[in-house]
Parts: structure tokens; C-alpha cells; sequence
């Protein structure tokens, strides 16, 4: 298959199809990291810049193990160590880096938009490892494979996302992708933490997470971030675990063998029970060995284009 | 009244095109307007044929930013009063977010002398002084001072005041001088500076957006305050149909309020934000199209009495960055009247409408030289080729803001002569 895309910015520039063959793709590599010796020699000679402008242990150690896996050379750059803290724009920092002609710049940032911004001004591909509130496309695609090698596949599945909807990427990117493959989606949020017209989404919505998870196949719980109460949009960590807390009962509401899924870090007992976090329910690991064979897969298809193409 | 020296002939009017007019000027002020030809040309007398022409009194801009002093990189008093008069403006009042803030009659009296100097034949230039010390929202700024030194209005526009109380203190002394206050109506911990709209395109984006609400909420108390006090507001760039709203019931009460929106408003919603677009970065943010339908449906009624582009030019690199790091602000006066005659041509907006809101109602709110075609009246004047088809371009714009999301869109209408007091403002 000719790889029709030069960057991966957001899961909407994907059709089906492309969702499909990223995943077809990533059962290919899983393989690879089963073996004894985990290193292929497909990416040899291609370099990969690691740019996170946030703070990342799973999605950049994971962008790392699957270039290196694959024989690709991997160069981290973080924020901090950056010309950025000098005052250097975003366009100069990206343009420096591409002037070291890599194949490749994954980038994490906060600000919405930042990965299609260098994408319009760099010639090598850029992979969005997620940008402000905005997408985080191979988190999504990894969830999806995570829930596909789990059940054979999402097509009429109902997967319910919890928590801080307004301002997660993960969500954004998820609700998407797991439509495009015939997922149907729900959100539970308290209100504060939904986005104004979320209406325009077109998923049913609730406030009520015990009316909510009933029936669903999964639960995908994200990540509350304490500056959330501290802006206002709730009174403490203690009420919202209350309210949205995922645990062993309330899952038991849920369709027969559901699961959950955290894209991580998780604080336990905020989000979801620390017994159901070990629990055989749990696909928070699994969603992390996903990560290296979807990562694996981006990384192929994404650098290998041009030499497809030709 | 002397004899004529200037005569400009068969110009149609915007009001009434079909009936071709001749306007006779003497040492820059009018002398007559009379249905063409029936008045012979005085021997002498500089003659400009305007046929297919439409004579229009010279525009006032009562809200744009001239970055000096401070930032000159962005724009200077000369190449924005070159955009000014290209764009039809005779008038145009600065205002005082400069650097320094445009506080104290020193940095009044440098606005106007670099004006002076730069363009003798126009147009005019009308500082704004800040209403509070440095623009901090803190102490009142010295508005006997600023007034004594040619200031026109005082505004603490880029930063609003959210203390209700000082604000109120200082539409009072304001009041007192007889100078108008222009409010800029956002509630910062409700809209802060998010430059797109709280809807559909910011959560798809994941933008923090700016609710119509924080713009309403200050205006209800602008007109609270107006009507309370009995003292006059000017509520600065309007944008969606709540403000709307209240201004309308607040003026069927008695308060004394006026209001401008500007004309990205009304030809641009949020969609332009898609792709995270930083050109269509302004503050307040593009809105809906039911908010423009009743922005249009306001400037008919006179609901909203004024056209104002809120220039707000900055340089190429400041744009661009990812969406959250641009500042705000569109490039406007090049195209302000191109894109509200289009309206006119296309029936969103009558021409009556377009003159009141460019040209009377500024003039009148802020005692501006106002041209009516009277006898008397200083000549101040545009020819306005309504056939003329341009595509706006960085090379079209004079202005150093080359920031506009009209940027290769063709507009229809063009300027091409502008005379303050009889002379035009567009020649060397």
C-alpha cells in the first residue's frame, strides 16, 4: 500500500482504511516484540527527532523503544534543553532542527494546532505525539488496537470516555477514530468539564456516571488534572471521585466482560479504583505494549512513503 | 462664499446613483452640490471628472492602533495614516495602547506632531487618552491634560476595566470635561483574550474560546452605568447579537449609549479560525451567523450608530506561531470599505446605513469635522469607484499589518481619491 500521507496530525485525515492498515500494520510488528532479540534492520539509516515540549514518560519512551526496535536512530529533545526557554520561536527551534535533515520530528506541545503549524513549514514527516487540547492521534490508534486485539475488533461496540472531556486531546482523538471504525461513543463528564458545544459532537453526553456506563463494552477513563480544581471547575478530588471514580461495582453495570482503559499517568482512586486498576478488567498495560507496536507501525509507513512511492 | 477653485463633476451619489452630481469647493470647504450641469464650472477652477464615481463624505475611524510610539516594527503614525487615507478615511482616532501608553500630553503631542509631519494634506489625526495611569485599571489618568493636548475620547481598550466602581468614577470626571469614553467590553475572567468564539470550531480545535457572554455581561454594565449616571458610553467593537440585545433596550430607555461594531464582524464567523488560521485571531473573537445577521439588523435600525475597523496591525513573525501564541488583530483599514460596500451591493445593508455608520454618527459622537454636502462644510470628500476589482495582497496594503484573513480574496470597490479640506490626501 502507497502511505498517502506525509504527516500524522490528527486521526480526521484518516480514512477507514488508513485506520485499518495502521493496524494492520501494528499486529505485523507486535510480532517483533516478542522475539528473544526485539530489532529489526527496517528503519536503518533513518533518523528520528524526539521533540517534547511537555513533560511524557509513556508516548515519548514509547516513540523511542519502537525507532530503536525498528534500527532507527532516535534524538530526544525536551523543552527545557531547548532555545525555546531563550526565547526562540517555535518556526526558528523546528527549522534549526530540520536543518539536521531527519527523517522525521515527533512532537509533543502544548498548544493546540503546533503539530500542523511545523508540519506546513518542514519537508520531513511530522507525527503529532499530541498538541494542547487538541489530538493525540497515536494514543487513539493504539486504544483502538488495544480494544481490537481484545475483541476481534470495535465495530458495534459501545465505549463510554470519562472524565475531563474539555481538555483532552485524548478524548477528542478517540471519540473520532472509534466512530470511524463503528464504535458507538459516550462521554460522562461533570458539565465544567465538557467543552461549551459539545453538543456538536454528536455522542450522547451525561453528567450521570451511573446511568452512563450501563451497557457500555469499555470505559475509557482519562487523566484529572489537579489545576482543574485550583481553576475552579471543581470543588475537590474528593468529590469528583465520588461522582466519576470508576470502580469494581460500577463496572459490574456495564456489559458482560467490559473493560477499562487509562491512556495514563493514572492517580488512583481519582479516576479509577486502585483494585480495579490490577484488575483482569484493566487494559492499562496492554494499552502500553499497543503503544510500541502502533508506534512501530506510524514510524514504518510515515518513513518509509517516499521509497514506497517511488 | 468665494468662487469655486475645485470642481469635481457627474459623481453619482451612493443614496441616489442615478442623478449625477457636480460639488463645488472654495479653499477646502463646500461650496455647493447640485445635480450636475446645472451650474457652470468657474473659469480657473481645477476640474475632476468623476463620472462612474461615487461621491462619498470622507469615512471617520473612530478605533484604530498606530503602534507609536513603542512599536514601530508593527506600524508608524505615517504608514497608518497612508493606509488610512487609501482606505477613504479623512479622520482617524488612535488609540492609547502604545509605549508608552498614551497617559500624559507629552506622548499626545508626539502623535500629533509626527501626523503633522507626515501627512499635512491629512488625514486628521485624533489621539485617544488613556482613562486610567498606564492603562493598569488602577488610578485615573490626567483627562484635563490629555484634553488640553488634542485628545478626542479617552479608552483603556486592550484592557478593559473590570472594577465597576473606578470605572464609574471615571465616567464621571470624563463627563465632566465633555469628553466621551469608549469601553471595551469584556469581562476578563470570562473571555480572557481567547481570540475565537466558545462554539463548535473551538471545540473541535481544542481552543479555549471566548463565550458571547463575557462581552454581554460588561456591556449590560456599561449601560447601567450610562443610564444611571446620565453620562454617554461608547461601546467599542460590538460582535454578537447578545450585546445587541441590551444596547437595543437600553436606548429605548433613555440611556445614552452608542456603539460601533467592525466589518470583519460582519463578513467573516468563526469558521475563519479553521485550521487554526492566526490572520482571524482578533478580540473580541469572530462569532456566529446568527450574530452577524444581528449585527447588520442593528446598524439598520441604528441600534449600533458606527463603522470602526479596529486596525490592529502587527508584524508577520508575531502571527506566525501556533494559534494560542498570536496576538490579536486584523489589519482593517485598507479593506473597511470595500467589504461594507459589498454588503451595500448585495442588499445586506443600505447605503443610507453605510453613510451614518462611516461618516455622520462618528463625526457627531465625538465632534469630529463632519462633512453633510453643506454650504460651508469643510471639503472633505472620497471618489469611490464601486466597478473596481482588486485581490488584497501584502504588496496592495500600505500598512506594515499585512495580517488580515482577506488575503488573496478579490473585493470589489476601490478609493481613489481622498480630499481633507479640499485637498487630496492620497497625492504626494
Amino acid at each position: 500500500m502507497t502511505w498517502p500521507h506525509k504527516d500524522l496530525l490528527d486521526v480526521t485525515q484518516l480514512s477507514r482504511a488508513d485506520a485499518t492498515e495502521i493496524l494492520r500494520a501494528a499486529k505485523s510488528f507486535q510480532e517483533i516484540n516478542s522475539r528473544p532479540v526485539k530489532k529489526v534492520p527496517i528503519l536503518k539509516g533513518k533518523s528520528v527527532i524526539l521533540f517534547f515540549a511537555e513533560p511524557s514518560t509513556r508516548t515519548k519512551t514509547s516513540f523511542d523503544v519502537a525507532g530503536k526496535r525498528l534500527s532507527a536512530d532516535t534524538f530526544s529533545l525536551a523543552k527545557s534543553g531547548s532555545s525555546l526557554t531563550k526565547g526562540e520561536s517555535l518556526k526558528d527551534t523546528v527549522l534549526t532542527l530540520q536543518a539536521m535533515k531527519p527523517d522525521a520530528i515527533v512532537m509533543r506541545h502544548n498548544m493546540s494546532g503546533a503539530a500542523k503549524f511545523i508540519a506546513e513549514r518542514l519537508e520531513c514527516a511530522v507525527i503529532n505525539a499530541g498538541d494542547g487540547w487538541h489530538a493525540h492521534p497515536t494514543q487513539a490508534l493504539l486504544d483502538a488496537f488495544t480494544l481490537t486485539e481484545r475483541w476481534g475488533g470495535v465495530e458495534g461496540k459501545t465505549v463510554l470516555i470519562l472524565g475531563d472531556i474539555a481538555h483532552s486531546r485524548v478524548a477528542r482523538s478517540n471519540v473520532h477514530l472509534l466512530r470511524l471504525l463503528g464504535a458507538s461513543v459516550r462521554l460522562c463528564a461533570p458539565k465544567t468539564l465538557l467543552p461549551h458545544a459539545v453538543s456538536s459532537w454528536g455522542v450522547p453526553v451525561s453528567s450521570d456516571l451511573d446511568e452512563a456506563v450501563r451497557g457500555v463494552d469499555a470505559v475509557m477513563c482519562l487523566r484529572l488534572q489537579l489545576e482543574r480544581q485550583q481553576a475552579g471547575l471543581l470543588p475537590d478530588v474528593r468529590e469528583y471521585s465520588r461522582r466519576f471514580c470508576m470502580t469494581l461495582p460500577r463496572l459490574a453495570k456495564a456489559a458482560k466482560g467490559a473493560v477499562v482503559l487509562h491512556p495514563g499517568p493514572i492517580n488512583r482512586g481519582w479516576e479509577i479504583a486502585s483494585d480495579l486498576a490490577d484488575a483482569s478488567e484493566s487494559l492499562i498495560l496492554d494499552q502500553v505494549a499497543s503503544g510500541v507496536d502502533v508506534r512501530m507501525a506510524l514510524l514504518h509507513l510515515y518513513l518509509t512513503r517516499k521509497e514506497r512511492k517511488e | 462664499m468665494s468662487q469655486a477653485d475645485l470642481v469635481v463633476r457627474s459623481a453619482a451619489l451612493a443614496t441616489d446613483p442615478q442623478t449625477p452630481v457636480d460639488l463645488f469647493v472654495a479653499k477646502g470647504r463646500v461650496v455647493a452640490l447640485v445635480a450636475s450641469g446645472t451650474r457652470p464650472v468657474p473659469e480657473g477652477a481645477k476640474v475632476v471628472e468623476a463620472s462612474g464615481l461615487i461621491l462619498l463624505p470622507g469615512l471617520s475611524d473612530v478605533h484604530v492602533h498606530l503602534r507609536e510610539p513603542g512599536q514601530e516594527w508593527k506600524e508608524t503614525i505615517a504608514t497608518g495614516l497612508s493606509a488610512a487615507a487609501k482606505g477613504g478615511f479623512v479622520n482617524v482616532m488612535c488609540m492609547a495602547n502604545t509605549d508608552p501608553v498614551n497617559d500624559q500630553a507629552c506622548v499626545t503631542e508626539t502623535m500629533l506632531d509626527k501626523a503633522a509631519k507626515s501627512h499635512p494634506k491629512g488625514p486628521r489625526l485624533f489621539p485617544v487618552g488613556a482613562l486610567t495611569v498606564g492603562l493598569d485599571g488602577k488610578a485615573l489618568a490626567p483627562m484635563e491634560e490629555l484634553k488640553a493636548a488634542g485628545c478626542k475620547a479617552f479608552s483603556n481598550d486592550g484592557r478593559p476595566v473590570a472594577d465597576s466602581e473606578l470605572f464609574r468614577r471615571a465616567l464621571e470626571y470624563a463627563s465632566d470635561l465633555g469628553i466621551p469614553v469608549i469601553d471595551h467590553c469584556e469581562d476578563p475572567y470570562l473571555a480572557p483574550h481567547a481570540g475565537v468564539n466558545e462554539g463548535v470550531v473551538s471545540a473541535r480545535l481544542g481552543l479555549r474560546g471566548a463565550p458571547t457572554a463575557g462581552e454581554a455581561i460588561q456591556v449590560a454594565r456599561d449601560c447601567l452605568l450610562s443610564k444611571y449616571l446620565g453620562v454617554p458610553i461608547h461601546l467599542a467593537h460590538v460582535s454578537c447579537a447578545q450585546s445587541v440585545d441590551i444596547i437595543r433596550a437600553a436606548k429605548a430607555q433613555g440611556a445614552p449609549v452608542t456603539a460601533e461594531t467592525a466589518p470583519h464582524y460582519l463578513i467573516l464567523t468563526e469558521e475563519a479560525c479553521e485550521g487554526y488560521d492566526t490572520a482571524a485571531k482578533v478580540n473580541p473573537p469572530l462569532r456566529t451567523r446568527t450574530d452577524q445577521q444581528a449585527l447588520l439588523a442593528a446598524l439598520e435600525d441604528g441600534t449600533i450608530d458606527v463603522l470602526a475597523t479596529d486596525h490592529a496591525p502587527h508584524a508577520a513573525h508575531e502571527k506566525e506561531t501556533p494559534f494560542d501564541e498570536a496576538p490579536n488583530g486584523i489589519s482593517g483599514l485598507e479593506t473597511a470599505l470595500s467589504v461594507t460596500w459589498e454588503l451595500v451591493a448585495r442588499g445586506e445593508l443600505s447605503a443610507k446605513s453605510l453613510i451614518s455608520a462611516w461618516c455622520t454618527r462618528p463625526a457627531e459622537i465625538f465632534g469630529l469635522p463632519q462633512n453633510r454636502f453643506q454650504e460651508g462644510d469643510p471639503a472633505d470628500f472620497i471618489l469611490f469607484d464601486p466597478a473596481a476589482r482588486w485581490t488584497v495582497t501584502p504588496q496592495s496594503l500600505l500598512s506594515k499589518g499585512k495580517n488580515t484573513p482577506l488575503l488573496g480574496r478579490e473585493l470589489t470597490g476601490q478609493v481613489r481619491a481622498a480630499y481633507v479640506a479640499g485637498k487630496n490626501a492620497l497625492q504626494a
